[in-house]
């Protein structure tokens, strides 16, 4: 299967640094990717090349096979939902899904716009401007606008940045959902590592202009292939070189000995979280250490002398 | 697209600017008519010989700084007082006298010194021109210090007073400060809006109280000299030179 | 506004310096305009008894307007030349990058520099001895100087090129804060550069066109200055025909009546946009 998105060596140089470092990836046609990473990590660049807002230094980007780097952004078949929206304030919602197929002259203009907001769920609010709707409606009239227009690619960029917690985490269930409904590619850019692992087939996280991995949430989060990649996908225990998540970090004040590796540590606080506790423990060695234990598993105190354990296939090795 | 905003914007500056300069150019010429007939500094010569243009420029520039100094005064503490809290009847007032047409005013004043003539014996003069530059500069002055206090943070004074200051202390020692350059450039504003008037200062100048603009206004109805030329390209440039400077201070 | 008695004291005392002016020097002669407006004219020029309307009336007589209706339509023609002259000038301005300021200030340098000065280079360029006339007669392209000078044509231009940069500067602030996604958003939903322009630009400029607009409509409409010089006695406006009522004509009361129905006009449009401003002088 061919991919629906390809780039190739991909660089972008701007007069203060270079903001795209050479990355090459291949998007399969009908999935939810992601390209997750830090603020200044060049993923929103790399959107922009993308979309055609810029242009490439050197390497290419592809779109269903062809080379696209001189295309204009209205020339492409992808479509932009901006990390604002970018809602046309003098026109309604519906004026604004429709304003994509008047450039191109579509036909049967108002039945597709009923159906994009209809598949929004916007239904009723279709002659609001965009002033007069929530952060929420207003994200999902750019979704309709953009979608209404048949991209090969959605672009996303930090598309639920701007929604207010609770809402982020209805919003991701709702994306998930409405991509599996319409079958379009869609590429999200986030920073926000929870949101690109909950939402994505695929995801590709970006450090400093390049990629350092490519691969499902699960390779992503418990086969990371930097220290990078460790460390920005979620917490982690240095001890000896050697990576640990704090969730199959253990605590016992026995010697373990089922086999598995140990250390002698101290407690040095503990963190209760609702659903779980977050204890501190320094080792021996120097190293501090978070381990995240349920919450009904005893109660450590601050000095206490306890072992860090856990086990060697939990163990994440880099070169 | 971009192509042709760029040469369109170069044809409008072009229409914008060359009539000054080919005017400033003219000043040069050794000869009165509009035909090139060398180089010559004749005509600025020319100005200084003439007593009515000086003592007219004199009575502008007495006229312009008196008038800068009432209204950047009255203008600045304007401004603040309404930045502390607005008055829709002030701020109209003000906004209002910006766009009455120059020759309304210019009756209105003029009736006004007339009536205080009769019955407060008051004469036309300097005086009368001074205090009409004031009252159509002010709005001026209360524009250029109220963008600058848009961008000044209302919690330094609170700071100050939370300090032990007084409500006037924070004023004179904190916010004046800062908006040091903003007044310097209202002032600049003031000044050339107030040396550059005619259709006011015409109708309240007394007999002996001649201005500049009223001085080439006149030599103008005559019909064109070199001398206006020279004249006007040493305006062009002292205030070009002047709101440049202004711009700077705002900047700043 | 924070605290309470002694600040609303210290903005009583900032206040009244120029509330003194507006009243003393703003107000009150407008007052004594009005007043004069329902006197009659005495027998030596002046003002006397009895109080009329007459005034009023006469405004209405054809000759004068006429000069109302020629005021406002060189005002409305002004305007409209502006508008399409000076939005690509504030488009090109927009989207200059780091030299907007520069070019910010070529439009205004040569605005600041004395308006008399500026309406005198069109009379040295548009006289019959003017440099036009001169260069085309050398030329050979004419045999007689074109009159260029002492028409409506020449009031306009001179107009145009007074109050240019008026409707420039408002509809540059309202471009400048036009969101850049905009564009954007348009261009990635299949628009082109024109379209965009059309579609999305314009409409969102409105509120810079309006105030640019008054800007330009009511000094044009009150203008004195431009037809005095550029029109010599051909072009009447009614800026001229009231200080005619005050020097020549010695007719104060009538020529205040016109102040007053222009005033009142002028004051329209401000409280009209005032309303949309809510109050700032921006």
């Amino acid at each position: 299967m061919e991919s629906i998105l390809e780039l190739r060596e991909l660089v972008k140089e701007f007069a203060s640094h270079r903001a795209v470092d050479g990355i090459s990836l291949a998007i399969p046609r009908g999935g939810f990717f992601s390209l997750l990473g830090p603020s200044g990590c060049g993923k929103t660049t790399t959107l922009r090349l993308i979309a055609g807002f810029e242009t490439p230094t050197s390497g290419n980007v592809l779109l269903n096979g062809a080379v696209v780097n001189e295309q204009k952004p209205y020339e492409r078949n992808v479509s932009t939902v901006f990390q604002n929206y970018a809602l046309f304030p003098h026109l309604t919602a519906a004026e604004n899904v429709a304003f994509g197929l008047k450039r191109k002259n579509q036909r049967d203009i108002p039945r597709r716009v009923r159906e994009a907001l209809e598949l929004v769920r916007l239904e009723g609010k279709e002659s609001r401007l965009p002033a007069q709707l929530s952060g929420g409606e207003r994200q999902r009239v750019a979704l309709a606008r953009s979608l209404v227009l048949e991209p090969d690619v959605l672009l996303l960029d930090e598309p639920l940045a701007a929604l207010d917690p609770k809402l982020r985490k209805q919003m991701r269930l709702e994306l998930k959902e409405m991509q599996r409904r319409v079958g379009i590619t869609f590429l999200l850019v986030t920073h926000d590592q929870e949101e690109a692992l909950s939402m994505s087939d695929q995801l590709a996280v970006m450090n400093a202009g390049a990629i350092e991995q490519v691969g499902t949430p699960q390779d992503v989060y418990l086969r990371p292939r930097t220290r990078f990649v460790a460390g920005f996908l979620g917490a982690v225990n240095w001890i000896d070189g050697v990576g640990l998540r704090p969730e199959v970090t253990r605590l016992s004040r026995a010697r373990p000995s089922n086999g598995g590796r140990f250390r002698p540590a101290t407690i040095t606080g503990s963190v209760f979280l609702g659903n779980c506790v977050h204890v501190l423990a320094r080792l021996e060695s120097g190293e501090e250490t978070v381990a995240e234990i349920p919450r009904n598993n005893g109660t450590y105190h601050s000095g206490e002398a306890i072992h860090v354990c856990w086990n060697p296939s939990d163990e994440m090795i880099f070169p | 697209m971009k192509r042709w905003l760029g040469l369109y914007a170069a044809a409008v500056y072009l229409f914008l600017h060359v009539p000054l300069i080919i005017l400033a150019v003219f000043s040069f010429n050794s000869s009165r008519f509009t035909v090139w007939q060398g180089f010559s500094l004749h005509w600025y010569g020319a100005i200084f010989q003439d007593p009515q243009l000086a003592e007219s420029a004199w009575n502008s520039v007495i006229i312009a700084v008196a008038a800068t100094i009432l209204a950047t005064i009255a203008g600045t503490l304007c401004a603040y007082g309404l930045w502390k809290r607005g008055s829709r009847m002030l701020t109209g007032s003000l906004y209002l006298s910006l766009v009455t047409p120059e020759i309304v005013m210019g009756i209105s004043l003029l009736a006004l010194f007339q009536w205080s003539f009769r019955w407060l014996h008051w004469r036309m003069g300097l005086h009368t021109v001074i205090l009409a530059h004031v009252a159509f500069s002010i709005a001026y002055v209360v524009i250029v210090i109220a963008a600058r206090l848009r961008t000044f943070s209302p919690t330094l004074e609170e700071a100050a007073l939370d300090l032990g200051a007084t409500e006037w202390q924070a004023f004179r020692y904190v916010t004046l400060p800062a908006l040091l350059p903003g007044i310097v450039a209202a002032a600049l504003l003031a000044l050339t809006v107030s040396f550059d008037d005619y259709v006011i200062t015409s109708m309240v100048a007394g007999v002996d109280s001649e201005t500049l603009p009223m001085v080439i206004y006149a030599m103008a109805r005559r019909g064109a000299s070199p001398v206006i030329n020279a004249i006007s390209a040493l305006i062009v440039v002292v205030f070009g030179g002047l709101v440049l400077i202004s711009e700077r201070v705002r900047e700043s | 506004m924070t605290g309470g008695g002694a600040w609303e004291r210290l903005r009583a005392w900032f206040l009244l310096p120029a509330r003194v002016w507006m009243i003393g020097l703003f107000a009150a002669p407008f007052a004594i305009v009005i007043a004069y407006s329902l006197l009659t004219r005495g027998a030596y020029g002046g003002l006397g008894q009895p109080w009329t309307l007459d005034n009023y009336r006469r405004l209405v007589d054809p000759l004068y307007l006429e000069v109302v209706v020629r005021s406002f339509g060189m005002a409305a023609e002004t305007t409209a030349i502006c508008l399409v002259l000076g939005f690509p000038l504030a488009l090109f301005i927009s989207r200059s990058g780091k030299r907007k300021n520069l070019y910010l200030q070529l439009v205004i340098l040569p605005f600041w520099t004395s308006f008399l000065v500026r309406i005198y280079a069109w009379l040295f360029l548009l006289r019959d001895t003017g440099l036009i006339n001169t260069a085309l007669q050398h030329l050979g392209l004419i045999h007689a100087p074109l009159p260029l000078l002492y028409n409506d044509g020449a009031v306009l231009l001179g107009l145009v090129y007074g109050y240019l940069p008026f409707m420039v500067l408002p509809v540059y602030a309202t471009l400048e804060r036009l969101d850049p996604a905009l564009t954007e958003a348009a261009a990635d939903l299949g628009a082109k550069p024109w379209p965009t322009l059309w579609h999305v630009v314009l409409p969102l400029s409105a509120p810079g066109i309006a105030a640019g607009s008054i800007l330009v409509f009511i000094p044009s409409l009150g203008a004195y200055l431009t037809p005095d010089l550029l029109g010599g006695g051909r072009t009447v406006l009614i800026g001229n025909v009231v200080q005619n009522q005050f020097t020549n004509a010695r007719d104060w009361p009538f020529g205040a009546a016109i102040s007053v129905a222009l005033m009142a006009l002028v004051g329209t449009l401000v409280l009209f946009v005032l309303r949309r401003q809510r109050g700032s002088l921006a």
